[in-house]
């Protein structure tokens, strides 16, 4: 008993006498991308041989995890040098209007927006704000894009072509078509991961732009055209439709995106639904695996199909820090062309930075050239309230699984945007 | 070691604080890091807050009343309720048969004690591996993935065939099991302790009192375990009420409403909407209604010993 | 004759006794012995190869996991706090349950209450005023914050439990070391801590696999790469998007021995009376 005491005893010496403190002119970079952090200590590595600069990339994972701290921290005050915010695109309104992220605008623009240029405009837009914006911000860009991403659809070769079809399907007929081909040969159609609501969410504001276009969809944000319009009940038969001809493969609404990766993976469906990121996922469960990129087959031939994308992660500046400026030299370093090429081949992500697209592999290529037709709630006028977008996702869950019909879950989002419409009136 | 000057220190005050000395270093942490968040998060709740901002706004007990129209999150209550009554009858019975057998001279028992502990040592995500692979719905090349669905279509069972995680009517029983077979192995220890806590002289004097195994069973180990039974009640209403790694390893946000459970609820109003203020609220209306059940069933248990 | 069919019967009980046993123990080894054939594989074959022995072991997995995950600093960490949380739950916890099971002092109710309630509330956003306090106090990023918001996440439950045991136990011996004279810390360490074995094995067994397992409260409060436990590394494996399943599963192993050693060593002292009552019976 006494030994135990002293052993615990000289332990807790130990662990009262480490504390480390940090030298003043470090940047801090708080993060969450567990396959990018490898890559970021040997940048910083170069950075430090280069400028004299420390540059500690701290990771912070999973993202709920690293969203607490960030939220903790901004309460207590220390926030880093250098972070990212997640979520929606209120949440970035939050931290900007508290004064915890720097207008990066002026920056942008020194040098002939030479900055500004060098980088993709559509991943730029996440962290724009335009002029007279609702959520009253000064116009500006608030953040850096660090590499892109869109979501589409994926195809398997082989599968495809045991059932004998030739091209891939690009109206929603032909993919209904196709579908019931793969089924006669015993093969599941359809795997994505609409375990996570946000992928439904995607799935169907893909095809909410395709039927009714972008301003129609704003206007029912904005409370002008109600849930239960014509339109809207389209759309929601969109995912009726998958139900009744047995599109998608079994169990599909308690996936996890993890699994179903593995489930295209290992060919057990011929379509997925997934983002940029699923090449290198693909690449190491299944490296033989043969398949193609496809924008989601449009049900309404007259307008374009516009799929989610912009930037896969950006990081924002803290304004009250006192390496501000070391900060965004860092940022400008990590976003040139050489580091971009070394991120992009060491991850697999698309570059943020346009001169940086290298020879990237054929799928990947397919994928950035897809960026024209992205877009992204961050970059919408206006925003749903996200209990109606619950409601609408889990409504949506609720036709997959057969519970309801789409005109009864139309009725039932109303209903709930209704209520927040009061509730908003009411504050 | 130090006892000696301890005695003559607190010799005139021992008897007055002697019992706060004991409590000292307990409440004192206490205080720091549990009653300080808790007095911060009770203001939080009366206020509507998105975790942000610098600003927040005093609504009194709206969040409270708004938790009392909240039908999702009362269909959680049940959710974990149901999760609860499943873990309380089927885990607990096992857990006790397990450790009844092991407190006995049996052989192998080393192994079954060391090998029932297993499962609430593995990690969530071995769990979450294994029981999707076994519960998997779909079929490749003619032949189920899924262990159970491949083992029902061997012995002939095909019309149990299912999708079991995906379909509202399973779901949640899935889950309960998985549960509680996670959850087994705590029970079981603690049983077990409680079982070799009991004096053996009292067993002794039974058997030489002409006592049977069943009857001595009856009225020596029951009433000795009845403390602990409501210990591990109480701790198996509390983990289970609060089970939500395991449904969202299991079936992440699927399946509408029916595997929600209160923690998830709480999760979707903190980081989900952003509401901060609800999400407080939310637990601390989830917290007093487990401090009712625990404390009712603590009373009943008294009255059991008294008689 | 009468004799042969009470043995008959005994052995008959005897053998449903190990089959019902033996079923409950197959499912929970199977899961443990698929993560470490798991660990022997790689990525394309982990999900392919439906044989339960791989074709060809990679015990590189375990190598990687070690060095690549920064398993080495982690290990010590999480063993540094392991036993100073479980040290002080002890030490805190059995003073205050004992206080709370023997000792009379005016309040005790009232305070022995206020744990149970603290066990029963789960305070989802405390995370935040608990973070600023730390703050405050200079004690985020350092062993000892943690290690004392650890102690207290441990507290209540195992006050409440040591309670529990404290309670069922005869106090014939206490009662005798009075006599004799002991003081109240004396009776406490010398005989009703000894006494309480089984149940100090199971607080001890508790604790440890909760410390050893928790990450979430380490991530809020450490920011220091050589200050976080071992969870951490496999945190990274499990990775936003990609999964190296062999590699997790390897560090997943790594991770899960120390705990069943622990486990081995203390539930001896849980078993410890039976040997005493084998005898007597």
């Amino acid at each position: 008993m006494k030994k135990m005491f002293f052993v615990v005893l000289s332990f807790l010496f130990f662990a009262l006498g480490c504390s480390s403190a940090k030298q003043s002119n470090t940047v801090t970079v708080w993060h969450w991308m567990t396959d990018r952090q490898d890559a970021f200590v040997k940048l910083a590595q170069q950075y430090k041989k280069q400028t004299g600069i420390d540059v500690v990339f701290e990771l912070y994972a999973p993202s709920d995890i690293y969203s607490r701290k960030i939220i903790a921290a901004a309460q207590a005050r220390v926030l880093p040098e250098i972070f990212g915010v997640l979520g929606e695109k209120k949440k970035l309104v939050s931290f900007i209007e508290s004064g915890f992220i720097a207008d990066l605008t002026q920056e942008f623009q020194k040098d002939d927006a030479a900055w500004e240029k060098s980088l993709f405009e559509k991943a730029l837009d996440v962290n724009r704000f335009e002029v007279d914006n609702i959520y009253k911000i000064k116009p500006g860009l608030y953040g850096v894009p660090i590499d892109v991403t869109n979501i589409q659809m994926l195809y398997n070769q082989d599968l495809l072509a045991k059932a004998g079809i030739k091209v891939f399907p690009t109206t929603f007929d032909e993919f209904l078509n196709a579908i019931a081909a793969l089924n006669r040969v015993g093969i599941s159609g359809f795997v994505s991961g609409w375990g996570e609501i946000w992928m439904i969410d995607c799935f169907a504001s893909n095809y909410a732009f395709n039927v009714m276009g972008e301003d129609k969809v704003m206007a029912t944000y904005r409370g002008e055209v109600p849930y239960t319009d014509e339109d809207w009940i389209k759309v929601f038969n969109v995912f009726k439709t998958l139900r009744d001809k047995k599109v998608l493969i079994e169990g599909i609404v308690t996936k996890g995106n993890k699994y179903a990766e593995q489930d295209f993976a290992l060919e057990r469906a011929a379509f997925a639904f997934n983002g940029s990121w699923c090449v290198n996922v693909y690449d190491k469960m299944n490296s033989a695996l043969r398949y193609g990129v496809m924008l989601p087959p449009r049900i309404n031939p007259e307008r374009p199909m516009l799929i989610w994308g912009g930037a896969g992660s950006s990081f924002v500046v803290n304004d009250i820090s006192r390496n501000k400026k070391l900060a965004v030299d860092f940022l400008k370093w990590l976003t040139a062309k050489e580091q971009q090429v070394f991120l992009a081949q060491e991850t697999k992500n698309l570059p943020a930075n346009k001169e940086a697209l290298p020879l990237i592999p054929k799928v990947l290529a397919d994928f950035a050239s897809a960026m024209d037709l992205t877009t992204h709630p961050s970059i919408w006028k206006y925003n749903e309230d996200p209990l109606v977008v619950e409601a609408f996702d889990k409504g949506i869950q609720a036709i997959l699984i057969g519970e309801a019909e789409p005109a009864k879950i139309a009725a039932e989002v109303q209903k709930v945007k209704q209520q927040e419409m009061e509730r908003q009136k009411k504050r | 070691m130090t006892a000696n000057t301890r005695k003559i220190s607190f010799e005139g005050l021992r008897e007055l604080l002697g019992g706060y000395f004991f409590i000292l270093p307990a409440v004192l942490i206490f205080s720091v890091f549990y009653i300080y968040p808790f007095v911060q998060t009770f203001i939080l709740s009366l206020r509507e807050w998105n975790g942000i901002s610098l600003n927040s706004q005093f609504i009194g007990f709206d969040n409270f009343q708004e938790i009392l129209q909240d039908g999702v999150w009362w269909l959680s209550m049940w959710h974990a309720a149901y999760i609860t009554l499943i873990a309380l009858t089927f885990q607990n019975a096992l857990a006790f048969a397990l450790a009844l057998s092991c407190d006995r001279d049996i052989r192998l028992r080393k192994f079954y004690r060391v090998v029932f502990y297993l499962p609430p040592v593995l990690s969530e995500v071995v769990v979450g591996l294994i029981w999707q692979w076994i519960l998997y719905a779909g079929m490749q090349n003619g032949e189920h993935v899924g262990l159970l669905n491949y083992f029902l279509t061997k012995i002939h069972m095909n019309h149990l065939v299912h999708a079991w995680l995906s379909d509202p009517k399973t779901a949640l029983t899935c889950i309960a099991i998985v549960h509680s077979w996670k959850g087994f192995g705590w029970g079981f220890i603690i049983l077990l302790a409680g079982l070799q806590t009991i004096d053996r002289q009292l067993y002794e004097a039974a058997r030489v009192d002409g006592a049977g195994s069943f009857s001595i069973f009856k009225n020596v180990t029951i009433p000795m375990m009845i403390p602990v039974f409501v210990m591990v009640m109480i701790l198996t209403i509390l983990g289970s009420m609060q089970v939500f790694v395991l449904v969202l390893s299991m079936v992440g946000q699927g399946l509408v409403y029916h595997t929600e459970v209160p923690v998830t609820r709480i999760l979707a109003s903190m980081t989900g909407t952003s509401r901060f203020g609800y999400a407080c609220a939310l637990g601390i209306v989830f917290g007093l209604i487990l401090m009712v059940f625990s404390f009712t069933l603590n009373k009943i248990s008294r009255k059991f010993k008294q008689e | 004759m009468f004799h042969n069919k009470y043995r008959a019967a005994k052995t008959l009980t005897s053998i449903l006794t190990h089959i019902f046993l033996m079923a409950v123990a197959a499912t929970c080894l199977f899961p443990l012995l698929w993560m470490v054939r798991s660990a022997l594989m790689t990525n394309e074959t982990i999900f392919t190869d439906k044989s339960f022995i791989p074709q060809s072991l990679h015990f590189k997995n375990f190598y990687l996991a070690w060095t690549a995950g920064g398993f080495a600093t982690y290990f010590l960490n999480s063993v540094l706090y392991t036993v100073c949380v479980v040290f002080g739950i002890v030490l805190i916890a059995s003073l205050a349950a004992y206080a709370f099971s023997r000792l009379k002092f005016p309040g005790k109710n009232f305070f022995f209450y206020i744990f149970l309630a603290a066990m029963m509330i789960p305070l989802p956003g405390s995370f935040v005023p608990l973070y600023v306090l730390m703050t405050k106090l200079h004690l985020a990023n350092t062993r000892i914050g943690y290690i004392l918001c650890m102690i207290n996440v441990g507290l209540s439950l195992s006050i409440y439990m040591l309670k529990t045991f404290f309670d069922k136990m005869p106090s014939a011996l206490e009662d005798a070391a009075r006599m004799d004279g002991c003081s109240r810390i004396g009776i406490w360490l010398h005989v009703a801590l000894p006494l309480a074995r089984p149940a100090i094995a199971v607080i001890i067994i508790f604790n440890t696999l909760n410390v050893w397992n928790e990450y979430v409260l380490a991530m809020l409060l450490l920011n220091d790469q050589s200050l976080m436990p071992l969870q951490r590394g496999l945190m990274v494996f499990q990775g936003s998007h990609s999964v190296d399943y062999p590699l997790l599963m390897a560090g997943l192993s790594i991770t899960v021995a120390p705990v069943v050693l622990v486990y081995l060593f203390m539930q001896k002292h849980i078993i410890k009376g039976l040997c005493a009552g084998a005898v007597a019976g």
